[in-house]
């Protein structure tokens, strides 16, 4: 049962994978993202990381594609756009480079026995079906309290951050957005 | 079905091997794109294939540790996502474009 | 204070011109006509003086110690080759700081009159001074170094004044020429210096031993290292006294100013050359085969200069080439091992020389700058002085008794006959009645007959056999020395010789010295006579150097003296009876005619310039161009921008992979990242 669960979730990655690399709508490629990133939540719940998979829904699954989906549609890009290169040599080597890469991951990991079996150090995993939920929030909140709390402030940062980067600045008239003050703003408010 | 034999136990290789692949198809994919936010993409494929390895370890190695760190790179991701898309949006705001060649300002 | 203190001070010799000429060449200009030449003067006659006190200081030692080399400083020291900066003075070395100082003064003083008006006076005389000094180093250094660097130093000064009026093109050509074919000649000397070192572990003349005392070292070495060893210094000497065949340098040198033929190209320097042989005496002395070539070059160089001299038509080339021959002679006594003979013959060679070249200058200088002897012609009426000085040298030149030629010249061909070199003896003899009857030429041109230089230049151009060659610049006459060197400014003339300009008597500051030397060539010979039983040979005893072949008794010699006189008697009595009317009404050399179509060929001195020119200086030329375009220009330069372009074409090879799009760099580093993955990878598994 395992084993149907993994493969059939691993496929729907590596389509999903597939399918953001390939696709030529940028709105095609995120949803391709979505399915990697359910299979990728799938595959965490097989490994008793419950809570994490739950994140990777809320936040990822959700939040970030439908984030991406809003800056596509506001932008106006979703549009078919060709896949032709000015640049061949780079397809060919970042495919090489790909391949490459593979190879020397699994020539890493296989020669060092791919587990080494060290004992744990930060506290056990829990009981196999309880999801680890009760284990990973103890380490959250005594070993890794301190982090945790930058994280917050990370976020505060981030926010504060793409609000000023986003941000219409000066008085440059912008494409397809109505400006405040501006004469059609003016006529559809009166 | 008979010739293939299903294995019994899903090691941790297993999921190496997809993480690895993943990877490398993210990596891939964002040295090929030229649209910055299917780009965007791909950088999200890879974290995701690290946040899979680390949990995977975390799972044989019987340490919560791995675990605790995929916490935080969800975090952080979702974080860099919100500061990356709003800087391709001041990016569009100058050049009307979300291709990535079209910014080759530094070229030599 | 003893001799020997005394003579330790013979560094002074050379010091007084040395300091006059840094002293003229700092603030001559400041000191100006005529004090510059009067200081020069006088450094040079106080050299003089000093020449004579070291002389007698010398005679007072016993001749067995007649040698002292002075305190001096050690002026390199490199492992085994250590050099002194001392002065050797002794018997050869005294005797030519005696002449050459003597000569020297004379000449200074008559070059103050002669160099009046010139606007580089004061650089002329410190260049005077600057030669003095050089050439006594020369003579007293007491290793074959210091001597080199006295005979570079002269050669230096020679192209100095040889070129002194450089802004006549002909005159900067000359100088270098000179300069040029003595550094050919130098080569040899250095050659032989060189040679000298590795056998003998010594430039030192200390180590040549004496006449007497051959030392072991010398007399052990093989007898090719010793022929070697004359040869070369005698290719040097080759160089610096204008034998064949690097000559060709003398005959232009008459470019200079009179007084400087006078002095370097009469007297003193090219005497360098004989000097540097009977110095090293002891190699040619070893050597069995050496001799023989010095003497055969010698004679056929005195008779080659002799014939050319038959045809020449300006006043001083007919000395350069004379010049020639007398040195020839020298050489052939040398070579016969006659050094003391040799030395005789410088002296009073250094004598009537001198004065046939200063007779010139002043000649030159009544005339108003003329120098075509065609244009001459019974002048002794106005120059009454030059004319009876000149005669008395053409006399001694001719080797006619009681004059000094007679007894230097005599005693060369008799050393060369007892030698059983009597095809040396022919050559010398023949060579000698050329002389008496070209230097006869001579002074019927310029002396006697019709007064040629009221007579109009046109008449000259036509029937004049030197004009039929190409190359006839040879033999044509050196120019009148420049316009704008504002000479001869005096007794307002401004004329020239053409427009029947009036001849006068020189400055007694020229006649002087004339009849100085007028003098010395009389009585020259005084000082080496042959009658050995009266021991007044009294410089072949004095220089203590092998005499050569000795006649077996008295009656030989006196036969073959009488031989030679009536062979110069023949040559004066032929050459008045071809000149007694000097030119024909048409201009033609009587002299000339009779030779015909060998005239020419005589007139370009044989082209031995062209030869050079043609097959060494040309191809040098080529090469040297080669060097410059081939190599030079298009290798090194070519390089040197190759390399410049390479870095420009590289940069700009490079700047194509700054292509500005990000994802070109995202492969980059992908690529570093793979690699760093690859080795890892391996290194971690393997």
């Amino acid at each position: 049962m395992d084993a149907v669960i993994f493969f059939a979730s691993a496929a729907l990655v590596l389509v999903g994978a597939l399918g953001v690399v390939v696709g030529r709508n940028p709105v095609h490629s995120a949803l391709f993202l979505l399915v990697t990133l359910v299979s990728v939540a799938v595959l965490y719940l097989q490994q008793h990381a419950a809570l994490v998979a739950a994140i990777q829904i809320v936040v990822y699954a959700s939040a970030i594609v439908v984030l991406f989906l809003f800056v596509i549609t506001l932008l106006g890009v979703d549009k078919f756009e060709p896949l032709d290169d000015a640049h061949p040599l780079q397809r060919v080597a970042a495919i090489v480079l790909g391949v490459l890469a593979f190879v020397g991951i699994i020539v890493l990991v296989h020669g060092n026995r791919w587990v080494t079996g060290a004992h744990s150090t930060r506290g056990a995993l829990g009981a196999t079906d309880s999801g680890n939920v009760k284990t990973l929030a103890t380490s959250l909140f005594t070993d890794f309290v301190w982090a945790f709390e930058i994280t917050a402030v990370l976020l505060v940062i981030a926010v504060v951050g793409s609000v000023v980067l986003a941000r219409r600045s000066g008085h440059r008239p912008e494409v397809g957005l109505p400006e405040a003050g501006s004469p059609e703003r003016e006529r559809t408010s009166t | 079905m008979s010739a293939l034999s299903y294995p019994d136990h899903i090691t941790a290789t297993y999921y190496l091997v997809l993480a690895a692949a993943l990877f490398t198809i993210g990596a891939v994919g964002l040295l090929i794109r030229k649209n910055t936010l299917v780009m965007f993409m791909c950088i999200e494929l890879m974290l995701n294939a690290a946040n899979l390895t680390f949990v995977s370890f975390a799972n044989a190695l019987n340490d919560i540790s791995g675990q605790v760190i995929v916490f935080f790179t969800l975090v952080v991701a979702a974080a860099e996502v919100a500061v990356g898309l709003a800087i391709i949006i001041a990016i569009f705001r100058r050049r009307q474009s979300v291709n990535a060649d079209d910014v080759d300002l530094l070229k030599g | 204070m003893s001799a020997r203190n005394l003579l330790d001070l013979a560094w002074l010799i050379p010091a007084f011109p040395a300091f006059g000429a840094v002293v003229l060449l700092l603030v001559g200009n400041r000191i100006g006509e005529p004090k510059a030449g009067w200081l020069a003067t006088a450094m040079i006659s106080l050299s003089f003086v000093s020449s004579v006190v070291a002389f007698f200081a010398l005679r007072s030692l016993s001749p067995h110690v007649r040698a002292n080399v002075s305190q001096g400083f050690t002026w390199i020291q490199a492992g085994s080759f250590k050099v002194d900066f001392r002065f050797l003075v002794d018997p050869l070395s005294s005797t030519m700081t005696l002449f050459v100082t003597g000569v020297g003064s004379l000449i200074h003083l008559y070059a103050i009159g002669y160099m009046h008006g010139d606007q580089r006076f004061p650089r002329f005389f410190a260049y005077l001074n600057l030669f003095a000094a050089s050439m006594l180093v020369l003579v007293l250094g007491s290793s074959f170094l210091l001597t080199f660097m006295g005979w570079e130093g002269v050669g230096l000064c020679s192209y100095l004044l040889i070129s002194f009026w450089f802004e006549r093109n002909s005159a900067a050509v000359a100088g270098k020429k000179a300069f040029i074919t003595n550094r050919v000649g130098d080569f040899g000397f250095m050659l032989a210096m060189f040679l000298i070192f590795e056998k003998l572990g010594t430039l030192d003349y200390s180590a040549l031993g004496t006449t007497a005392h051959v030392p072991a070292a010398i007399s052990a070495l093989p007898q090719s290292t010793v022929t070697a060893i004359a040869l070369l210094l005698f290719v040097g000497a080759v160089g610096k006294s204008a034998q064949l065949p690097l000559h060709i340098w003398l005959p232009d040198a008459m470019e200079g100013p009179t007084p400087v033929s006078a002095l370097i190209h009469a007297a003193t320097m090219v005497t360098a050359g004989v000097f540097l042989c009977v110095r090293a005496h002891v190699f040619f002395d070893l050597s069995t085969h050496a001799g023989t070539v010095v003497a055969w070059i010698g004679a056929i160089t005195a008779l080659y200069a002799a014939t050319v001299a038959l045809v020449q038509n300006d006043i001083k080339r007919v000395l350069a080439y004379s010049t020639i021959s007398q040195l020839g002679y020298m050489f052939l006594a040398v070579g016969v091992g006659a050094y003391s003979a040799a030395i005789f013959h410088m002296i009073t060679h250094a004598f009537f020389k001198a004065l046939l070249f200063l007779g010139a200058g002043s000649v030159i200088h009544g005339m108003g700058d003329e120098q075509d002897m065609r244009r001459m012609g019974g002048i002794r009426k106005y120059m009454p002085i030059t004319a009876a000085t000149f005669i008395f040298g053409w006399l001694a030149i001719a080797g006619m008794v009681p004059f000094a030629g007679f007894w230097s010249k005599d005693e060369i061909l008799a050393k060369a006959w007892f030698n059983h070199d009597y095809a040396l003896w022919a050559i010398g003899a023949v060579a000698a009645l050329l002389t008496a009857f070209y230097m006869t030429r001579q002074v019927w041109l310029v002396f006697y007959g019709p007064e040629r230089f009221r007579d109009d230049a046109a008449f000259l151009s036509g029937a004049d056999v030197a004009h039929a060659e190409d190359a006839a610049v040879l033999a044509e006459p050196v120019g009148p020395e420049p316009v704008g060197a504002a000479r001869h400014d005096d007794a307002g003339h401004g004329g020239d010789a053409h427009a029947g300009h009036e001849p006068h008597e020189s400055p007694w500051t020229m006649y002087v010295p004339l009849a100085v030397l007028a003098f010395l060539s009389l009585v020259g010979g005084a000082i080496d006579l042959p009658f050995v039983n009266s021991k007044l040979n009294v410089l072949d005893r004095w220089l203590d150097l092998p005499e050569g072949a000795l006649a077996p008794h008295f009656y030989s010699a006196f036969v073959l003296s009488l031989i030679a006189l009536a062979l110069g008697v023949v040559g004066i009595a032929y050459g008045i009876s071809v000149y007694r009317n000097g030119l024909r009404a048409d201009g033609a050399d009587p002299g000339v005619e009779r030779l015909g179509g060998f005239a020419g060929v005589l007139a370009n001195a044989y082209y031995i310039d062209i030869v050079w020119s043609r097959f060494v200086s040309g191809p040098l030329s080529a090469f040297a161009r080669f060097l410059s375009d081939g190599v030079d220009r298009a290798g090194i330069d070519g390089a040197v921008n190759g390399i410049a372009t390479a870095a420009r074409e590289g940069g700009g090879g490079l700047r194509r992979l700054q292509t500005g799009l990000v994802r070109n760099y995202a492969l980059g580093i992908a690529l570093g990242t793979v690699l760093l993955l690859l080795y890892v990878a391996t290194r971690v598994t393997f």
